[in-house]
């Protein structure tokens, strides 16, 4: 492998058909020239600051920490940015990065559809060009957001092969891509897929922990004992994760979509459940049959949907850096309900998963520890999903 | 001499491309010798996987519904094996990455050698990331065949130097499927990659009528044909041996 790129210990690479070659090429090449440039930054960060409304607020969750009865509880709202997600912060990264290549049109794939909705953003504030990728059945679960990218100017496609959800996306986007290569660039959402995007995407999601760090010197003096972030391809979490990952006391912890659970078929916990494999770009952990068919995943999440993981979570996982644990619908369902009662905060699906777990380690942990839940989205998107995994039959 | 090597020296080679158990086994072991029996120099044989990246939506189609009705990568080894018995002709399979590094590439390698494979193509596995690949297939003499595209530029001096077997030249962007026309300026293409290459080159993606491919012949040593071969066989099912032998015959009549 000595001539493989973007490796994170076995993980990673650049498994893409010849014809992608000279466009991830010419992609890293750009970033390494901006990413360190002062017009650069200094761009992205005014956009962060005054469209996304960075920095995000890290919430002392009051009430949440005394029901539990253990550790503090700090919540970092990356749900308050614009587009109600952290997705909006790779988002304006590469499109930034896109219009410095001199690219006029963004595609992306999308779950639950909220960096297909960050993206059609960009894309309107840039004045670029844009098409979303969406599994059809994605498109049913998050109506909503669906019509918000083509209210921002979008068009989205409907993509109907495979399970028709977010790997079939992602696989559609790529797709796109080898055809049309010269004026697009293919805003990948999450730190997975070829080198250089794991990297790329990471980048511009650290600063989630930048700010957690700096935030929490400021409010109690010393780093988290424990952060907490759901992964699905792994965005908001190695963004939580990324500053803290010399730091050795602070604890991190991802949490996967178990869907019906880890010793059921109908999972998405790729690193409790997967093995590893190549697909989709990259070497890393996938859930998958014995001859290496891509398994059909499951999980109430169509963000956290996707049978595989990005390669630096899979290289966390593998030295035990970070530990990886599964959490059910149910539990999930339980955290969503639990999280809007007690402190007023409705988060995404995809954030109840970090809730969950929360719950179930703060009581484990002295009053003295803290711990840090990423709140990577808010969850407008899911209340009607919800309502009816509780048996309410509401209209959106 | 190789089996791929002899496969070029009959004229133009023509090399048909069938998805292994589409619709079923029997029907594309069938059409496999249907193939050979009319003129295919060589044949291509797709291990069919979940989601196939490269792949426009009829050969994704056949990847689906071969695995739908049970064909495994071990079914595909005992295919060849009985295909092997019969002909000499090359075959090579085309894959995806995860099919052969999750059977174990040594593994598979083996399986391969021993059912009698010539060579490998995966469509996901670029220059920078063949050498896990290819140092095995090496032990093993089984060809890891290289893909140049349209996009590779720069890039084909460096692939054409290091490529086995024969090159695979991508006649246009997208995934496979067929065209009405190839827009890439294939004699430049195929100029550059012949004029580095030591080994033949074969032209694909696209291609289905005997005009374009005798057209495409002209720059190259072969013609790869895939998309419309599985249409006819999705159009005529367990009948398809007999279509698929005429369109061969007529494509090999035009090339040769």
């Amino acid at each position: 492998m000595s001539k493989s790129k973007g490796r994170f210990g076995d993980h990673g690479g650049q498994y893409i058909p010849e014809t992608l070659m000279n466009a991830v090429i010419e992609l890293e090449e750009a970033y390494n020239k901006y990413k360190d440039d002062p017009e650069f930054n200094r761009e992205l960060t005014e956009l962060f600051n005054e469209y996304a409304g960075r920095p995000s607020r890290l919430y002392y969750a009051e009430k949440m920490t005394k029901d539990l009865g253990g550790a503090k509880i700090y919540l970092k709202r990356e749900d308050l940015n614009h587009t109600g997600a952290h997705k909006i912060n790779n988002v304006l990264g590469q499109a930034l990065l896109a219009k410095k290549m001199g690219k006029t049109r963004l595609i992306a794939e999308t779950g639950a559809g909220q960096h297909g909705v960050a993206t059609a953003t960009a894309a309107a504030l840039f004045g670029m060009e844009c098409v979303v990728f969406m599994g059809e059945e994605d498109t049913k679960r998050q109506a909503l957001n669906v019509y918000k990218m083509k209210l921002l100017g979008a068009d989205v496609v409907a993509v109907k092969s495979g399970t028709a959800t977010l790997k079939d996306a992602v696989s559609e986007a790529m797709r796109e891509w080898t055809n049309r290569i010269d004026d697009t660039h293919y805003c990948l959402g999450s730190v997975m897929g070829p080198h250089p995007f794991p990297t790329i995407v990471r980048d511009f999601q650290a600063v989630i922990s930048k700010e957690i760090r700096k935030q929490m010197l400021e409010k109690e003096g010393r780093l988290p004992d424990a952060v907490i972030a759901c992964v699905g391809g792994g965005s908001n979490a190695i963004g939580s994760f990324y500053n803290f990952i010399e730091d050795k006391s602070v604890k991190l912890i991802g949490c996967e979509a178990a869907g019906r659970g880890i010793n059921t078929e109908e999972t998405a916990a790729t690193l409790n459940t997967g093995r590893i494999g190549i697909f989709h770009g990259m070497k890393s952990y996938f859930c998958q049959d014995k001859f290496g068919q891509i398994a059909p995943v499951y999980s109430i999440s169509a963000g956290l949907d996707y049978p595989g993981v990005g390669p630096e979570h899979a290289w966390l996982f593998d030295t035990k850096r970070a530990e990886y644990v599964g959490i059910t619908d149910d539990e999930a369902v339980d955290a969503f309900e639990y999280l809007s009662r007690t402190e007023g905060i409705i988060p995404a699906i995809e954030s109840a998963h970090a809730v969950a777990y929360a719950r179930k380690l703060a009581p484990t942990m002295d009053k003295d520890k803290i711990i840090v839940v990423t709140i990577s989205g808010r969850g407008d998107k899911d209340c009607a999903a919800i309502a009816r995994y509780r048996g309410e039959d509401i209209n959106e | 001499m190789s089996r791929i090597k002899k496969a070029f020296e009959n004229g133009k080679a023509f090399i048909p491309f069938i998805t292994a158990g589409y619709p079923d086994v029997e029907t594309s072991e069938k059409n496999i010798l249907s193939a050979i029996e009319n003129g295919a120099d060589l044949v291509e044989i797709g291990i069919p996987f979940s989601d196939p990246t490269a792949e426009g939506p009829v050969i994704q189609t056949a990847n689906v519904e071969a695995l739908k009705n049970g064909i495994t990568t071990d079914k595909v080894f005992e295919m060849v094996k009985r295909l092997r018995k019969v002909t000499e002709v090359p075959l090579v399979f085309m894959t995806y990455a995860n099919v052969v590094f999750s059977y174990g590439i040594e593994r598979f390698c083996t399986c391969a050698k021993e059912a009698g494979v010539d060579g490998v193509i995966l469509p996901d596995v670029p220059f920078e990331e063949k050498e896990e690949f290819s140092e095995i297939m090496k032990k093993f003499d089984i060809d890891m065949i290289s893909l140049i595209a349209p996009t590779s530029e720069n890039r084909i001096s460096m692939i054409a130097a290091e490529a086995n077997g024969f090159i695979y030249i991508v006649s246009s962007l997208g995934v496979t499927g067929v065209r009405s026309k190839i827009t890439t300026d294939i004699p430049t293409l195929s100029g550059h990659v012949k004029s580095a290459a030591k080994v033949p080159c074969a032209i694909g993606f696209g291609i289905s009528t005997p005009e374009q491919a005798k057209e495409m012949a002209k720059y190259a040593d072969g013609v790869i044909v895939g998309s419309a071969i599985i249409r006819i066989i999705g159009k005529y099912g367990k009948d398809a041996p007999k279509y698929v032998g005429e369109y061969v015959k007529s494509m090999k009549d035009a090339i040769r």
